[in-house]
């Protein structure tokens, strides 16, 4: 199979804190990876050079030409306050007067991800899973193929994070969406994921989920 | 009462500026910049001033400060540490100038009033429509980046994760806010603008759940305080802006205490 991202001698520094050096790795289309590693080792400044967001210090990275990528960050603003329903939340990522293929396109979102039913629920009184869940519908809209989610998890019980997980996995199998999935739990990636990529002390380790075995140090 | 052609003036042009400013509104509430309005009423006030000192028309002193106030206003508030305290002092120091320039310029204390406190009584024919004509400058605007606005007012981290270029949408939404402020304080005065750009959306956050529907609530709202405010001024000969500040935030108080006590219960 070909390669949906291939990663080469990529270095990370802020002002004299070196986070990372020469990360080497590849993602195969359709694979399903961990990007694992305790806090503060630089999961998140990986992704975000890989966004675009933030240019590395040294090396490069290059996504396959057909890329189009998803993405939903860490962390979000939404209080209790916010106003809008979830359906409008997720059509914040289309024209305010919606042609009835972007209706079509909210309302098939709405429905894979298991919100139709409460798609007029305001999103600041959607429960946490609710809203992970929104979060990835928003950026399912423009029919990605590959998807990078930074700890979707980490604030949901045991049950919200199985049916995120079941749900994220029911993604990579019909839709063939190319997962890259960021979290620090061991024990769900065991669980949902095939690959991992490990993130600690500055390196990168790549291998099956199913052979990792390294405890957080 | 609409025999009078002041009275007509009055209507057609409150009429524009609530739309604009109750569309504005929901945007200046949704990206948390109502402190931010606020300062820039007076940084009108001391354009409006300096406009006088010139000797040219307050909207055009106004819209000059304004413009020039919300983009340093904004970038301070965008990189500063201490962004509530840079805003302070810089509109301390604007109300300052303001105050100086009504000084230097001999203007009687009506002239002041005029400008902190509206006089919408007082727009000539010629006044409507460069205010119709800026009310829809602002719309137009708003509706051309309508929705990148939208994403990033309503999701900023969201918008930044789609690469939305922020950073120009952040611009162009704070001159369309000084605009806004200065068509605004025509009417309310430069001291009660903010009423206008902050009270009815924050009602509508409570009622829309879309942000066409909270745009509507919004105009909606603004509309009744100030064609209800300008009736009860004619009739009653107190300050119009009075009345628009206690129908704006009855309608507001009415709606926020529903709010509680339906979830309470
Ligand atoms: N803009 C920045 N300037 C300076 N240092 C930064 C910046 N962004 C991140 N860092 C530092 O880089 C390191 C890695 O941060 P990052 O957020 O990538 O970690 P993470 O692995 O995502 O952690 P978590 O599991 O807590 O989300 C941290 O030590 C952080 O303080
Ligand atoms: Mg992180």
């Amino acid at each position: 199979m070909s390669d949906i991202l291939e990663v080469t001698n990529l270095a990370m520094r802020f002002d004299k804190n070196t986070i990372f050096n020469n990360l080497n790795f590849k993602l195969e289309k359709g694979s399903l990876t961990a990007l694992l590693g305790p806090n503060g080792t630089g999961k998140t400044t990986l992704i975000n050079i890989l966004m675009g967001m933030l240019t590395p210090s040294a090396g490069e990275f290059k996504f396959a030409d057909d890329v189009r990528l998803g993405y939903v960050p860490q962390f979000r603003n939404i209080d209790a306050e916010y106003p809008l329903s979830i359906e409008a939340f997720v059509g914040l990522n289309a024209p305010i007067i919606k042609s009835s293929t972007v209706k079509k396109a909210i309302k098939k979102q709405l429905e894979e991800t298991n919100l139709y039913q409460i798609k007029n629920t305001r999103m600041g009184e959607a429960s946490g899973g609710q809203k992970q869940r929104a979060y990835l519908a928003q950026a399912l809209l423009d029919n990605p193929n590959m998807i990078i989610l930074d700890e979707a998890t980490a604030s949901l019980d045991p049950m919200a994070k199985d049916e995120l997980m079941k749900l994220i996995k029911h993604l990579n199998a019909k839709h063939k969406i190319t997962v890259l999935f960021v979290t620090h739990d061991v024990s769900l990636a065991h669980k949902y994921m095939q690959n991992y990529l490990y993130l600690n002390h500055g390196q990168i380790e790549h291998g099956e989920m199913s052979q990792f075995k390294e405890a957080y140090e | 009462m609409f025999a009078y052609g002041f009275m007509r003036n009055a209507f057609l042009a409150s009429t524009f500026i609530a739309i604009t400013c109750g569309t504005v509104g929901v945007y200046v509430v949704a990206r948390n910049f109502s402190f931010l309005a606020h300062t820039l009423s007076e940084i009108g006030f001391a354009g409006a001033a300096f406009a006088v000192w010139l000797g040219i028309g307050p909207l055009w002193g106004m819209l000059l400060f304004t413009l020039l106030g919300s983009i340093s206003v904004g970038e301070l508030s965008l990189h500063s540490e201490q962004k509530e305290s840079s805003i302070s002092a810089i509109s301390a120091l604007f109300t300052g100038l303001g105050v100086l320039f009504l000084a230097i310029s001999g203007a009687n204390s009506n002239y002041a009033t005029n400008i902190l406190f509206g006089s919408i009584i007082g727009v000539d024919h010629q006044g409507v429509i460069q205010l119709i004509v800026l009310s829809v400058i602002v719309l137009l605007m708003i509706f051309s980046i309508q929705r990148p606005l939208n994403f990033d007012s309503f999701d900023h981290i969201g918008a930044l994760a789609h690469g939305v270029k922020t950073g120009a949408i952040s611009v162009i939404f704070l001159i369309t806010l000084a605009m806004s402020v200065s068509i605004g304080a025509q009417i309310v005065g430069s001291l009660l603008v903010f009423i206008l750009l902050t009270l009815p959306p924050a009602t509508a956050n409570y009622l829309g759940k879309t942000i066409p529907s909270m745009i509507a609530w919004s105009v909606f709202f603004a509309l009744i305080g100030v064609w209800l405010g300008l009736y009860l001024g004619y009739i009653t000969n107190l300050p119009v802006t009075f009345f628009i500040a206690v129908i704006e935030v009855a309608i507001y108080l009415v709606t926020y205490f529903t709010h509680i006590i339906k979830h309470k219960l």
